[in-house]
């Protein structure tokens, strides 16, 4: 673990060095923002708002993700979601509602639907992969952005049966962290826009503290923002949180 | 005079029976044909309506725009006031929430797991109210295949095809899993009360009846609705009525700026159905008019072999004094009570046999289950329909051609010279 911590801090340092110069490499960029964005294990508190067309609903959680293929969500409030549990498990998602006290599992066409009427879908939340395994990355320039300089990093898929095969980042030159990013799908289509703010350094990485993600094949979309209120990096968390069994209890 | 004329052809037959069975029989055919036709026609609509339309459907605007993707964030909201004015202002129609849906239906196995998941297209109709047709409409008494109807909220009904497909029976259980009003996720457990087969192609493969309270629970619905169905009492969809409703209603209820206003459709406003509407009111006008002018001809030629058949016999008449006019008036006089008996006996025949077939309809069951993998929503019954026009469309062929045909005949009596008839009588 100390040696991981190590990696990183070298990378950061580097990505920094480089960060000043136009020719940065791209591959280094995308290392830097799964170091941020991603850990051993995460604890976190967050609310989500879901802004509808009639009115804006918050559904507050808390989740344990443990690399990138589990992940436990216990559903907080409001009272109709209140109890409600979601499992992740390799590429398995199961979910678990009180009121019908029924386990089950998501998959098919429903991983493309909407998580809890929000702008974010079952696919996106099983995606926790780093994007060094999943994209070939190329820097298209740069852009000063409200007075920060941010690269322009295009993304490309390098292996099949991404949601969004393209994506286009406006990577923060000092975070490190994507700030503003588009989705697409192969054949260029924008399907989502993300954005982050409230950045806040954390257990020694940046991390964002409110995401706003986008549908644009949502008409008169008006997002979803994710608020993290409470996040803990590399605690250990026992594998019995990630078991079946535990959506039951 | 006419008392005269009358018990002339009481007396002979030649010259009433058989012209009376003629016209009698013509007019029966005319108004049948024509009342059948009409049925025909309203039942291909009433299916679409009933599934799909309404013969009026109230919806906000935001959701007739994207209704494709049955956005019931967009839905009515306060229904039952909303309900209660369109019975209080519109009383000619009777009036009902609906609520569509989509999602997945969740067989669980012994240990509650899922078994196996399919698509469903669920649709929430009031299966309860006092008064409420809803039964009637979807004929769902004749039309269950197994089980029986829902008597508590949490029961559904789903097509015969679906519970093939899912492999499920009536008094199973099964998870719908889908988004609530507010596209929040949703699970519901539902029990499988009945079967049914609308027998009409696939437009059911993956259809559910719920009550609207169970949809309303499933899907956080309070008081709320997708759309409200409007239908004519008789059932007998009036395109006419059906536009001049909507163009007042859409006047005085709803705010063109206001995308959750209440905003009513006709059916003519579905999915091509003005085209299917203006389509079908043609075909019934050409096919009515051509059957018409066929009979017309009929009678016409009967009046003129009638007048012609009775050469020796008006010119006896002329030698023995009565003036050519007096006769051309009685024998047009005979035509007119011939032709209003004929059709008086006509019209109530046609009318008692339309209305049987109103209320028993005519069963092509075999015949459009051989069509079941078309996508068109047809009907399997065919009824007929009585409406008032059929109460004195007869008189046209009935009357009007005899009389016609009479007149034409006749004029050959003013042809006739005086010097000649002697003669002919003589041969």
């Amino acid at each position: 673990m100390i040696r991981k911590a190590y990696f990183g801090v070298i990378l950061l340092t580097l990505v920094l060095c480089f960060g000043q110069s136009d020719d940065i490499a791209a591959e280094q960029l995308v290392k830097a923002m799964d170091y941020n964005l991603n850990a051993k294990t995460r604890i976190l508190t967050s609310k989500m708002v879901v802004h509808g067309r009639r009115s804006s609903r918050t559904i507050e959680s808390r989740s344990w993700v443990k690399g990138i293929n589990q992940a436990y969500t216990e559903y907080l409030a409001p009272p109709r979601e209140a109890g409600t549990k979601m499992l992740k498990s390799r590429d398995k998602l199961w979910t678990y509602s009180p009121q019908t006290d029924r386990v089950i599992q998501i998959s098919g066409h429903m991983l493309r639907q909407s998580v809890m009427g929000s702008d974010m879908s079952y696919n996106d939340m099983m995606e926790d992969r780093p994007l060094t395994d999943l994209y070939e990355a190329t820097v298209e320039g740069s852009e000063v952005i409200e007075g920060r300089k941010h690269w322009i990093l295009f993304l490309e898929a390098r292996v099949t049966g991404l949601s969004y095969p393209k994506r286009r980042a406006w990577v923060d030159a000092e975070y490190l962290l994507p700030l503003k990013e588009e989705l697409y799908a192969k054949s260029g289509k924008l399907l989502k826009s993300t954005s982050m703010d409230g950045i806040k350094k954390v257990q020694g990485r940046w991390f964002p503290t409110r995401f706003i993600f986008k549908d644009e094949l949502k008409r008169n979309s008006r997002g979803t923002e994710w608020i993290i209120d409470d996040i803990a990096f590399d605690k250990e968390i026992p594998d019995s949180r990630f078991e079946k069994a535990i959506l039951r209890k | 005079m006419i008392r005269f004329l009358t018990k002339g052809l009481l007396r002979d037959r030649s010259r009433s029976l058989f012209p009376v069975l003629v016209i009698t029989l013509t007019v029966t055919l005319v108004i049948f044909s024509i009342g059948f036709l009409k049925g025909t026609m309203n039942s291909l609509l009433l299916d679409t309506a009933v599934i799909l339309t309404g013969h009026e459907k109230v919806v906000t605007r935001a959701y007739h725009e994207e209704s494709q993707l049955m956005p019931n964030d967009l839905a009515l909201l306060e229904v039952d006031q909303l309900v209660a004015d369109l019975h209080q202002n519109y009383p000619e129609f009777f009036w009902s929430p609906r609520i569509k849906f989509a999602g997945l239906l969740d067989v669980p196995d012994e240990n509650g797991e899922t078994k196996i998941q399919g698509p469903v297209l669920a649709v929430g109709i009031d299966f309860f109210s006092d008064g409420s047709r809803e039964i009637e409409l979807w004929e769902l008494e004749r039309l269950m295949v197994s089980g029986r109807l829902p008597e508590h909220r949490d029961d559904v009904l789903i097509s015969s095809k679906l519970a093939d497909q899912l492999n499920v029976k009536a008094g199973e259980s099964v998870t719908f899993i889908g988004s609530t009003m507010d596209n929040a996720f949703s699970t519901y457990n539902f029990n499988i009360a009945g079967t049914f087969n609308l027998r009409k192609g696939q437009t059911d493969k993956q259809m559910m009846l719920v009550d609207l309270s169970g949809a309303r629970a499933a899907l956080d619905m309070e008081n709320a609705a997708s759309a409200i169905f409007g239908f004519i009492h008789s059932l007998y969809y009036d395109d006419e009525a059906a536009v001049m409703l909507r163009d007042e209603y859409n006047e005085t209820h709803s705010d063109s700026l206001d995308i959750f206003s209440p905003f009513m459709l006709a059916l003519r406003d579905g999915n091509q159905m003005g085209t299917m509407v203006d389509i079908s009111g043609a075909i019934m006008a050409i096919m009515g008019g051509i059957f018409l002018v066929v009979v017309m001809v009929v009678l016409w030629n009967m009046g003129l072999m009638n007048g012609l058949r009775r050469y020796g016999e008006v010119g006896l008449r002329l030698a023995l004094g009565e003036s050519k006019g007096q006769v051309y008036r009685s024998m047009i006089s005979e035509a007119v009570i011939i032709g209003l008996t004929g059709t008086v006996i006509g019209t109530g025949i046609g009318l008692a046999l339309t209305y049987y077939v109103q209320e028993n309809g005519i069963d092509y069951t075999k015949g459009i289950e051989a069509l079941s993998n078309s996508s068109m929503v047809m009907p399997n019954v065919f009824y007929a329909q009585v409406t008032p026009d059929l109460l004195y469309i007869g008189f046209v062929p009935g009357v009007l051609a005899t009389v016609l045909g009479t007149m034409l005949a006749g004029l050959a009596v003013y042809k006739r010279e005086m010097a000649q008839l002697f003669k002919e009588l003589e041969t």
